[in-house]
């Protein structure tokens, strides 16, 4: 917990709590963030990663808790103030509009714009061909709607997306879900290459082998509640299970409200 | 062995070679190129079928002006629809704001400014566009931000408007419009002549060609893929005989000769033996369409808000998510459709000269199939501008060529219905084909 002793983190979630229809998808929440830290979000499908880290992104809105972006409270209602802290979000849903091609999904809500005011279609593919040229370099169909493209092609888009605007703050909701070994390996790089350049990183998963190398610390949950967080050095992977799986806190770890 | 399967398989490349080599060339849209092919081969049948009364500059002139109206409508239906929305109440709309322009240009205005005062078509149209955006405000008010159903909400508007139709003049209707408004409907009056026919289609060719260069130039400059500079030259060649095609069928059709007798004696014209030839030229109201379908071509691929249509037809949530006022947009969509069924309004009244309360009546439902023809997906996010008019212009040639044929109202029906199903199915053949 020293590293980052006296710094201001980059993102403090405090007491988060959502319910949808009288059930506590997020109880009583917390949760930060350092900037250039990797943060895996851990636990059992349904356990509120992705609903805590909706209310991150402005998808949500939270019943109660703080959100505090450099130590100064934040005020998220929608995604376009998440984006305005420069928060951005790779869905697990990927969250494309499959009608429109890569470039136009790119820049969805952020269009680049001639001098008349018109969309630039074509600096705007300029751009998409450099960013996607660095994910995915075999990656030619630009012109096609994104319904067409592969799983593996869809989820480049969606972390291009994610990585053109520079983000500070970057939440990746599995990520690696619809990738073969190879791309799963490049976006393990650009984690690395992005965490190197002061960008804070939530990486959820249900699967402990795919953020576990990649994280600075894990933090777990389970029905809705925080299990604990720990740093990936000071814990196994198997207390890490232990905590995913029972709730059970191992002593190298920060218990939370939800420790057995 | 293995020789002679690579031969067959590379004669069996270049056999299909051609054609797909053409339209990836040519980056024309396949859909499009059936749905015009479909159009040549309804109207060459009706052609034959009617005794040769189809394919003559009288009728294909009579049926663009017919087509105007559904045409604008349709222009604005395909944005309703590929936002996953419906709009029924359009007809009811272009009857209720036909009615209120014509009481403000025959009852109301000529006794504030004087009888054919030239002010009175563009305050009469200006009050039609306004109530049109008013209502479609409403309606979009109450479709994205209380979140009622469009399909409720336009179906409410069908009858409400209907019944305000009636309600503005208690269900008389109101004639003769004004002189210049008139123009609009279309008639030897309400079409510009030969003369300017030719100019606007000459302009029309430079644009097509100017377009396609700067396309290319724009590609040239981020080094993007270009396509071949015969497949330019054949776009460009194509475009503009078309465009000529069309003027040339326009000025090809003559005032009516009594017109003629008028126009001569007034204007003091000596009537050569052979009878004197004055050309129509492209309707008024034609023109109208043609510069609705262009700006709302512009603003569906070239703005933002286009985009955003677009892109909230493809997936609501991803649109919400990255950070696009969808409601916003939907209202702002029918406001729009609500202008169109104004300048609809317009067209419609102007060429019956007169507002009754049941103008535009099933209109909803024609604008509906025209945008549905066209291409316009009812499951959202598909659809074009140019494909909606095209639909509008085959329901408008069934319909005209089963009058030249002499077909019963009710036979009529019966065959729109059915082709406006199969036109459905083998769109969505088409698309299960290519995904």
């Amino acid at each position: 917990m020293n590293v980052h002793a006296g710094m201001t983190p980059l993102v403090e979630m405090e007491n988060m709590s959502i319910s949808f229809g009288g059930i506590h998808a997020v109880d009583n929440a917390s949760v930060d963030l350092f900037p250039g830290e990797v943060v895996g979000l851990l636990g059992h499908n349904g356990a509120g990663k992705s609903t805590l880290i909706k209310i991150l992104s402005g998808a949500y809105k939270r019943d109660n808790g703080e959100i505090r972006i450099d130590g100064k409270t934040a005020t998220i209602h929608n995604p376009r103030d998440a984006k305005g802290y420069g928060i951005e979000t790779i869905y697990q849903t990927l969250a494309l509009a499959d009608n429109v091609d890569t470039a136009a999904n790119l820049y969805l809500g952020r269009e680049l714009k001639t001098p008349w005011g018109t969309l630039d279609d074509v600096a705007m593919e300029a751009k998409s061909r450099e960013v996607m040229g660095r994910l995915n370099p075999r990656f030619q169909r630009f012109k096609d709607p994104v319904k067409q493209l592969s799983g593996g092609q869809r989820q480049s888009v969606a972390i291009a997306r994610a990585i053109l605007f520079n983000a500070r703050i970057l939440i990746m909701d599995e990520p690696t879900a619809a990738l073969g070994p190879q791309e799963t390996a490049q976006v393990g790089e650009l984690i690395k290459q992005l965490k190197a350049e002061g960008i804070g990183i939530f990486l959820i998963s249900h699967d402990i082998h795919d953020v576990f190398d990649l994280a600075d610390r894990v933090a777990v949950m389970k029905n809705g509640q925080m299990v604990g967080t720990a740093r990936t050095e000071d814990v196994t992977k198997d207390e890490v299970l232990g905590m995913i799986i029972l709730g059970k806190c191992p002593p190298g770890a920060t218990p939370g409200p939800g420790a057995l | 062995m293995s020789e002679a399967t690579a031969n067959t398989d590379k004669a069996r490349a270049s056999d299909l070679g051609p054609v797909e080599r053409f339209i990836k060339a040519t980056e024309l849209d396949t859909r499009m190129l059936g749905m015009i092919g479909a159009l040549l081969l309804i109207w060459i049948a009706f052609h034959i079928f009617s005794g040769g009364l189809f394919l003559t500059p009288r009728n294909l002139w009579n049926l663009s002006v017919q087509s105007a109206s559904v045409a604008v409508m349709a222009t604005g239906m395909v944005l309703v629809i590929v936002t996953r929305n419906i709009d029924l109440s359009v007809g009811s709309i272009l009857g209720f704001v036909g009615m209120i322009m014509a009481v403000i240009q025959a009852e109301i205005l000529p006794g504030m400014l004087g009888f054919g005062n030239p002010m009175i078509w563009v305050i009469a149209l200006a009050a039609g566009i306004l109530v049109g955006a008013a209502i479609g405000a409403l309606h979009g008010f109450i479709i994205a931000y209380m979140g009622v159903p469009a399909f409720i909400v336009t179906l409410g508007g069908l009858l409400v408007w209907r019944g305000a139709a009636w309600w503005v003049t208690s269900g008389r209707t109101v004639a003769p419009m004004d002189a210049n408004f008139r123009l609009f409907g279309g008639g030897p009056n309400g079409a510009i002549g030969a003369t300017w026919s030719w100019i606007i289609g000459l302009i029309a060719c430079v644009a097509i060609i100017a377009i396609i260069a700067m396309g290319r130039r724009q590609r040239q400059r981020f080094d993007f893929p270009q396509r071949p500079i015969w497949a330019e030259a054949f776009l460009a060649t194509v475009g503009c005989a078309v465009v000529l095609g069309a003027v040339w069928v326009a000025n090809s059709y003559p005032w009516p000769v009594g017109i003629v007798r008028r126009y001569a004696e007034a204007n003091s014209i000596a009537i050569p033996d052979g009878g004197l030839f004055i050309a129509h030229g492209i309707a008024i109201p034609v023109l109208v369409a043609i510069v609705v379908g262009i700006v709302m071509t512009f603003i569906a691929t070239r703005t933002t808000f286009g985009r955003y249509v677009f892109a909230l037809g493809g997936n609501p949530e991803a649109a919400e998510l990255a950070g696009i006022k969808t409601r916003w947009v939907t209202m702002k969509i029918f406001i729009l459709m609500g202008v169109l069924c104004a300048i609809a309004a317009a067209i419609s009244t102007a060429r019956l000269n007169a507002a009754t309360n049941a103008q535009g009546t099933l209109d909803e439902l024609l604008t509906i199939a025209a945008a549905v023809i066209g291409g316009t997906s009812l499951a959202g996010g598909v659809g074009t501008i140019a494909g909606a008019m095209i639909g509008a212009v085959v329901m408008q040639s069934l319909q005209s060529g089963m009058v030249l044929m002499g077909l019963d109202t009710p036979l009529q029906n019966i065959v729109v219905g059915i082709v406006l199903v199969i036109a459905v199915w083998l769109d969505s053949l088409y698309r299960r084909g290519k995904a």
